[in-house]
């Protein structure tokens, strides 16, 4: 049992390293194409990556083990939520259960991670971002553990693995208003977690406007490298986890090499479509000001409230 | 004499020691003397208590010349726990305080009553019966009062704080007075096993209920009756705000367990409500309260409400959900709750115990004051960085096994079925969630505004680790306490099963926990091997890449390439929080004032501006200055009655004799 | 909202690709880091220009040049960046401000100096508020000419550094 959970953990982190980019990179095209851009191509973010990886890295004086660590934190825990979170099939470890506190609090690590890196950095901006960044990561964490709660009490246990073996069991749950509330509540909070519109703009250059981008600025070389990997392995792993909770369909409840095969097209399907919308809707969509965030989280949270509510509903029915 | 009860003797035996050597000893020695002494205190209580862990009884008996009787001492397992908690954190203090105290802190009154404060906190858990547990209790105040007042020559907020210290402790003393005296009453005795057999539904059970957790709750720091412990613990010396933190508000717990696990099991539902509602509130104030100041100590005060509110509500959805008959999700919230009492304990005093040592550093307590103290002070940062990963709940910590449990109970609790439960549980995994995100931000905000990046002022900048020799080990020894019970929790396991009488808290893998009442089970071991083998191939390709380009170390910051760059261009504490209190601020109301002085010569351009922000207790602010107002103008008004006229006074006399001589007559 | 989410689709499908077909790509400058192939980061420095080029350079980012596909990208800090592209004459208030820049950009980097005020004061030369051009503050390893030079001339010179 553990050992098939170490090899599925293993293919996992392998099909999110080398899907994520991808991810991103499409999701650029997308929005260069209805844009009516040609787009760099979905492999540019593979080239950023193996350029930064070549640049040199720089220290600047003030700045403390903090900006060595901060990057390595943040990748390693992204590895570990790509490893923990079904993506391609539900076989867990016994004592490493992807209990969602655990995925949830392997997340939060890495976002204190790098929150400290913009500390660190002794500049105004790296504040500006780290504080905002934290504001909203502590708005966001009712909506999360709401959503998967509600998720959770039609199968009673928050562990992942089971929550989504449940929905494959049942497709009738997949559609009920119980999961598509709870899904719409956590699909803003992933866009608030990851840093996309209307949360947060990825490409902008105004520093004021910045909530991700400001606590990175200091960085350069492979300290940028973990940065940008880490991030975009959590979006990878996010919306993978939201498209399968969404779509069961196609995930390995056992291992086989015919059955991981199947589950890595799936996979890939899955991220490609959410990937996609995000990326369209993101098109129409104009950044938040900083003080409505908290009201569009707020309503997130009612929405993973009223889930949970409709699932007594459905129970006592 | 069973090893327990020698045990306690020693305590009472050492405590008394302890004072004498304080009192007596040349002031070069008084404190490594009275401290070594006050760390056996601590150390032997420690002790007792992993013996009546273990499964060993005794029972002694303290004559005293009160009419009321002698002092019964017989700890239970539960109360075992309780004085392993307050021994260890005691011990530790008092090493620390070997090296810290100097001035009035070094002081024979400061050292004589430190042992009598540990000794009394000790035996609390161990009382056997009310008048015991009262007088135990009352010591206990008083001894922590006088600390308190350590440096009131010095401050004057000190002699403020202590007062309402003073004033809020001797209310948990009156309301827990009443409320033993309504159950001794009805049980005809003030043993604990006699009160223990009384029905729980009666109307005199529930008065006594409120009035016992009422007093319990104005100990532990429990909004609204919070108010004395942001401004006691930064008034008192760390060692001193590290004990009241991590082990004195623990005994308001610990009552608390007494009362709902032993003087009155299985009450109705309401009472497991009224914790959970309180519990609630005081986490989310507390934290709030806690993310928005900039002074650490207050900080840090404020976070102790935050984590006794979350054990008011473990235990409220214990008993709330054993009214309703699941037993498996109560026992893991029993379970819970002395966990969480056990890792804050570890956490608190970590954390207090290194912002002790970054005020003899740097000599500031203001955060926006601070900056850059991890380079100057390493052995401190690592202290306060692993006590505030514990405090926001981070893997692979005591905290975060501590609200994993919580959270698990909260979850597996849920019952469509009772409507009451349907709605708390998800409210309560809401409030602890919101409670979790605002710690992680309080904690980044209070280690990276202290410790990473520049100094924001000439004492930051001049700080340096203190020379004091016991300061440092003490810090890793607490800070290696959170770690421990992070990394090993199944360890604690035993204790915890035994001490809240709770089943299905057992021991996985190497030394996992599992609650097998809600079917969890979490290794962090594991969770921290999976971690290190996935940073085997980051570590390997940073390495190779840093072989080709290593890293270069430049002068600047990249700061937009302005050619004046200050240290004050950073981020403050203030600033950093200023997003959430504008969230929350029909919450916090903060008094903002910004005052524009233009220059002489024009309206238009500007000299000066002075922005002041005021961010005071709303609950102080809104329910005791209305009370101490009123209480203010009564006692003037009674001011009338006493003229000083001696025939006034005389009349005064008169008419009572005539009246009693009335009444009696009647 | 000034545009409705059925405008904006409609806009969208009417308007279509706006990107002009791509030139055939120029030859790499010799000297250019290897590890900079298909991947160029650039931080744009307005040393004290009129903003001619600036229009031009944002003429060149846009949708119907497109610089973006040919691996090339805008970004905010030097830290970030390959390329230094520096518009406009060097007045003394950017002079140290322009150093430190191109000194917090790791290497490999380049600097490249767009417009002939930028390679050679252009019509600025002389008045009090400047201090030189560009060579003059910095080392440039790319000179592009033109005042202010067209958006294909631009994107040449970025295709030379990035090789595609």
């Amino acid at each position: 049992m553990n050992a098939e959970a170490a090899v599925l953990a293993l293919a996992q982190v392998v099909a999110m390293v080398a899907l994520s980019p991808l991810l991103v990179g499409m999701m650029r095209q997308v929005r260069a194409r209805l844009e009516g851009r040609a787009g760099a191509g979905a492999l540019q973010p593979w080239r950023d990556l193996r350029k930064l990886l070549a640049k040199e890295t720089l220290q600047a004086a003030g700045t403390s083990w903090v900006s060595v660590a901060g990057p390595t934190v943040l990748i390693v825990s992204s590895l570990l939520v790509c490893a923990m979170t079904p993506l391609l099939g539900t076989v867990t470890f016994t004592s490493v259960p992807d209990d969602l506190f655990v995925v949830v609090s392997v997340l939060l690590i890495g976002t204190v991670a790098v929150a400290l890196v913009g500390l660190d950095a002794g500049t105004a901006f790296g504040g500006m971002g780290s504080s905002r960044h934290m504001t909203i990561a502590a708005l966001v964490e009712p909506t999360v553990l709401v959503s998967v709660y509600a998720l959770s009490i039609p199968v009673g246990s928050s562990v992942l693995s089971q929550i989504v073996e449940a929905r494959l069991d049942d497709p009738a749950s997949v559609a009920s208003p119980v999961s598509l509330l709870a899904l719409l509540a956590l699909a803003v909070a992933v866009v608030a977690e990851t840093g996309r519109l209307p949360v947060d703009n990825p490409s902008t250059h105004l520093e004021l406007t910045m909530v991700h981008e400001a606590m990175v600025l200091e960085s350069s070389g492979r300290d940028l490298a973990w940065l940008e990997l880490g991030s975009w392995l959590r979006l990878g792993a996010l919306l993978g986890l939201l498209s399968t909770l969404l779509m069961p369909w196609g995930i390995a409840t056992e291992l086989s090499a015919g059955g991981l095969l199947l589950a890595s097209g799936a996979l890939v399907a899955k991220i490609a479509i959410t990937g996609a919308l995000l990326a369209g809707v993101e098109v129409f969509l104009a950044k938040l000001r900083l003080f409505r965030i908290p009201e569009l989280l707020a309503g997130s949270f009612v929405l993973a409230f009223l889930a949970v509510t409709a699932s007594y509903l459905v129970v006592q029915a | 004499m069973s090893a327990v009860g020698l045990g306690l003797e020693a305590q009472l035996v050492l405590a008394v020691v302890a004072a004498i050597v304080a009192t007596w000893a040349p002031p070069r020695l008084r404190s490594t003397l009275a401290g070594v002494v006050s760390a056996a205190v601590g150390l032997t209580g420690a002790v007792t208590g992993v013996l009546v862990l273990a499964g060993s009884r005794g029972r002694i008996e303290v004559p005293t010349s009160l009419p009321l009787g002698d002092v019964g001492l017989d700890p239970s397992p539960l109360g075992g726990f309780f004085m392993v908690v307050a021994g260890a954190v005691g011990a530790v203090a008092a090493v620390y305080a070997i090296g810290y105290a100097e001035g009035p802190a070094a002081s024979r009154a400061a050292w004589a009553s430190l042992p009598v404060f540990l000794a009394a906190m000790q035996l609390v858990p161990a009382a056997a019966d009310a008048v015991s547990f009262l007088l135990l209790w009352e010591l206990m105040a008083l001894a922590s009062t006088s600390l308190v007042l350590t440096d009131h020559r010095d401050r004057a907020e000190v002699r403020q704080a202590a007062l309402w210290y003073a004033a809020l402790t001797q209310l948990s003393f009156v309301l827990l007075l009443l409320g033993f005296a309504v159950l001794v009453v009805d049980a005809g005795g003030v043993g604990f096993d006699l009160i223990g057999s009384l029905d729980p539904g009666s109307t005199s059970a529930s008065v006594a209920f409120v009035l016992l957790v009422a007093g319990f709750a104005t100990k532990a720091g429990i909004v609204p009756v919070h108010v004395w412990l942001p401004r006691a613990h930064p008034a008192a010396p760390s060692h001193v705000s590290a004990v009241m933190s991590a082990a004195m508000v623990k005994m308001g717990v610990y009552g608390a367990l007494l009362v709902c696990l032993r003087l009155l099991p299985t009450g109705p539902a309401w009472w497991g409500l009224l914790l959970l509602a309180f519990g609630a509130v005081s986490a989310v104030y507390g934290i709030l309260q806690a993310s928005v100041t900039s002074d650490l100590k207050r900080l840090l005060a404020y976070s102790t409400t935050e984590n006794v509110g979350l054990m008011f509500l473990a235990l409220g959805t214990a008993l709330l959900l054993r009214s309703v008959g699941v037993g498996g999700p109560a026992d893991s919230a029993v379970a819970a709750c002395l966990l969480l009492v056990a890792s804050h304990a570890a956490f608190k005093c970590t954390l207090f115990l290194a912002a002790g040592s970054v005020l003899h550093g740097s000599g500031e307590r203001d955060l926006d004051r601070m900056g850059g103290l991890g380079a100057r002070m390493p052995v401190t940062a690592l202290a306060f960085g692993v006590g505030a990963l514990g405090a926001a709940a981070l893997p692979v910590t005591a905290g975060f096994m501590a609200e994993w449990a919580l959270l698990q109970s909260l979850i597996h609790g849920a019952r469509p079925e009772d409507r009451l439960v349907a709605v708390a549980m998800p409210v309560a995994v809401a409030v602890v969630a919101l409670t979790a995100g605002l710690a992680l931000l309080t904690f980044v905000k209070a280690y990276g505004i202290a410790f990473l990046a520049r100094p924001r002022s000439e004492g930051a900048a001049a700080a340096h680790e203190d020379g004091a020799w016991t300061m440092r080990p003490a810090m890793l020894v607490s800070a290696a306490a959170v770690l421990a019970l992070g990394l090993v929790p199944g360890l604690a396991a035993e204790a915890v099963t035994r001490a809240g009488g709770v089943a299905g808290v057992g021991r996985v893998g190497g030394a996992g926990l599992e609650l097998s009442g809600v079917g969890a089970q979490l290794d962090p071991i594991a969770l921290s091997v999976m971690a290190a083998l996935l940073a085997v191939p980051v570590l390997f390709v940073s390495r190779a890449a840093a072989r080709r380009r290593p890293r270069r170390q430049v002068e600047l910051a990249w700061g937009c390439g302005g050619v004046r760059v200050s240290p004050r261009m950073q981020y403050t504490a203030t600033s950093y929080a200023e997003p959430l209190a504008r969230v929350f601020d029909d919450a916090l109301r903060p008094e903002r004032d910004i005052e524009v002085t233009h220059t002489s010569e024009s309206r238009y351009l500007v000299e000066r501006v002075a922005f002041r922000q005021r961010l005071d207790d709303v609950v102080e602010e809104r329910s005791y200055r209305p009370v101490v107002r009123l209480a203010d103008r009564v006692g003037l008004a009674a001011r009338r009655l006493q003229n000083g006229s001696i025939h006034r006074y005389l009349g005064y006399s008169f008419v009572a004799l005539v009246a009693v001589l009335v009444l009696v007559a009647l | 909202m000034a545009l409705s989410l059925v405008r904006l689709l409609r806009l969208i499908w009417t308007t279509g690709r706006v990107a002009e077909p791509a030139p055939p790509a120029p030859e790499p400058t010799p000297g250019r880091p290897s590890a900079l192939a298909g991947s160029v980061q650039i931080r744009h420095v307005d040393a004290g220009s009129c903003n001619g080029c600036e229009i031009e350079l944002g003429a060149a980012f846009g949708p119907v040049y497109d610089a973006e596909r040919y691996g090339a990208r805008l970004v905010a800090s030097p830290r970030h960046a390959d390329v230094v592209l520096v518009t406009g004459v060097v007045t003394r208030n950017m002079l140290e401000p322009l150093r430190r820049t191109v000194e917090a950009t790791p290497q490999p980097r380049l600097v490249v100096a767009v417009g002939d005020c930028a390679r050679n004061c252009g019509v600025f030369a002389g008045p009090y508020g400047v201090a030189g051009a560009v060579p003059d503050a910095v080392d440039v390893d790319l000179e592009v000419p033109g005042c202010p030079p067209e958006p294909q001339v631009i994107i040449e010179a970025l295709r030379k550094v990035t090789g595609r």
